[in-house]
This record gives C-alpha cells, sequence and structure tokens, in this order.
C-alpha cells in the first residue's frame, strides 16, 4: 500500500500552502497551481506520498482554503503483480 | 467584585475589537494568496484562525463579564436576542448582532471541513458585516467608546481594515492576478 495525495482540479485555485508544505514533491506553474514531481502512474493529479511527508501532506489537507486535497491508500505496482 | 466584572468587560470588549480588526486584516491577507516576509501562506492561515479564536475567546469575556455584572443589567436573552437591552437597547443590539454573526462565522469555520467549501464561505462574507456593526457597538454603547484613546484606536482599525478592502478589490489583488489576466489577452 502506499499513501496518495489527490489533487482535485475542479476546486484548486491554485492558492499555494500546499507548495509550500511539499516543497519537494510538488512544483508551481506560472499561475500558482500544484506540479507533481513525483506523479503516481504518470497521473499529475495523484502525488504518491512517502512516509517522511506523510504529516506535510496531512496539514496541507487540512489548510487547503478551497478544500482540493485528499489522502488515500491505493495498493502500489508489487501488490497489484502479487 | 462588581467593579472587577464591569471593568473586565470593557477591557475585553476592546481587546476583542483589536484582535477581531487584525482577524479581518489577516483574512483579506490569507485569500490573497501572497506570504507576508519571510511567513510563509500555511502559517498566515494559522495566524488568521489563532486571532479569530483569541479575539473569540475576549468576546466570550466581554459578554459573560457583563452578564455577571449587576450594573450592566444584561440578561441572558440579551446575548443572544438583539434590542431588548434596557441600556441603549439598539447601540447594545448591535452588538448582539454582532456576536450572534461571530457564532456564526467560528461554528461554520470550524466544521468547515463537513459542511463544504459553498456554505463556508457563504457564512464568512459576513464578517464584513460584523465588524463595522461591532465597531459601531463600541463607539455608540461602550463606556469607553467617545473616550479619545477609544477615538483613536477606531479611527486606526477603520483605515487598517478599510485599506485591506481596498486591495482586495484591486485588480492586482491576487498573487496570481497578473499572469492570469495576461493569458486572457
Amino acid at each position: 500500500m502506499r499513501e496518495v495525495l489527490h489533487i482535485d482540479w475542479t476546486r484548486c485555485d491554485g492558492r499555494g500552502l500546499c507548495t509550500e508544505l511539499l516543497p519537494t514533491l510538488l512544483g508551481r506553474d506560472d499561475w500558482g497551481y500544484p506540479l507533481a514531481m513525483q506523479a503516481a502512474g504518470g497521473d499529475p493529479s495523484n502525488v504518491v506520498i512517502d512516509f517522511q511527508h506523510s504529516e506535510a501532506a496531512a496539514d496541507a489537507v487540512k489548510l487547503c482554503p478551497k478544500m482540493a486535497l485528499a489522502l488515500a491508500y491505493e495498493a502500489d505496482q508489487a501488490d497489484e503483480t502479487w | 467584585m462588581d467593579n472587577t466584572l464591569w471593568a473586565l468587560g470593557r477591557v475585553s470588549g476592546i481587546v476583542s475589537l483589536i484582535l477581531f480588526t487584525g482577524t479581518v486584516v489577516l483574512g483579506i491577507l490569507t485569500r490573497s494568496g501572497r506570504p507576508l516576509l519571510s511567513i510563509p501562506r500555511y502559517s498566515l492561515t494559522l495566524i488568521h484562525r489563532n486571532f479569530a479564536l483569541l479575539a473569540t475567546i475576549f468576546l466570550a469575556l466581554h459578554v459573560g463579564t457583563l452578564v455577571l455584572d449587576s450594573f450592566a443589567k444584561l440578561t441572558v436573552a440579551d446575548v443572544v436576542v438583539p434590542f431588548l437591552g434596557s441600556y441603549r437597547p439598539f447601540w447594545q443590539g448591535l452588538g448582539t448582532v454582532a456576536f450572534d454573526l461571530v457564532v456564526a462565522v467560528v461554528v461554520t469555520s470550524l466544521l468547515r471541513r463537513r459542511i463544504g467549501v459553498r456554505a463556508f464561505r457563504a457564512v464568512h462574507w459576513f464578517t464584513y458585516a460584523m465588524w463595522p456593526i461591532a465597531l459601531a457597538h463600541a463607539l455608540g454603547n461602550g463606556t469607553d467608546g467617545t473616550s479619545k484613546f477609544f477615538l483613536m484606536l477606531a479611527i486606526c482599525s477603520l483605515i487598517s481594515v478599510g485599506a485591506a478592502l481596498v486591495w482586495r478589490f484591486s485588480t492586482n489583488f491576487l498573487e496570481t492576478a497578473k499572469t492570469r489576466q495576461e493569458e486572457l489577452q
């Protein structure tokens, strides 16, 4: 299982709180929107969160002014092959 | 004891107003999506929230001490139902209206993740009504409302919130305003 941060683009307004809290995982485009640096399965809406960023990701979910973030657990590729 | 409650009631009202002024200005700053000097955006959001909660605590102290105080002659009904008071009912009623609005804004903020963005924001807009109502209540009802010190404070508060509002409605308010406007042209 791996933790994934999901970005809801219909809600996101690029306010920049998540990119400050997760600077190594999320970049920012010219319009302020977050860009996943390690997109899960090539999908920029889902950011893989490793253990050391778990707390910061939870803060980002709580503090997002547009409530555009959600954390979920999904089976990673290794699990799927088994 | 009576004097203590009366004095506490007065000073906590003033402190609460100062904190609410700070809360409104910080809220507008938060909305702009800009960091302030070296304070990051997520910290500003938390400072805005903590200012609001602290202001609410002082407001509770303001209302609580004056309900217990025998000189103020406030009843429990006066806390929630406006314009029934015995002393300057209109100006006191404005305080009650502001108090009710604060309760609504704080409750919907704390339940933000449950009630959703739309309901949260709709109620949050009432802050713009709450703040001037609270200031009017202080000026019209406060024992110190017309003192030189308080008038100076009121003017400074009006300038702070007024300037923040002018900035709020200016075209370059959002951090990303320039980039987003260029895209449209």
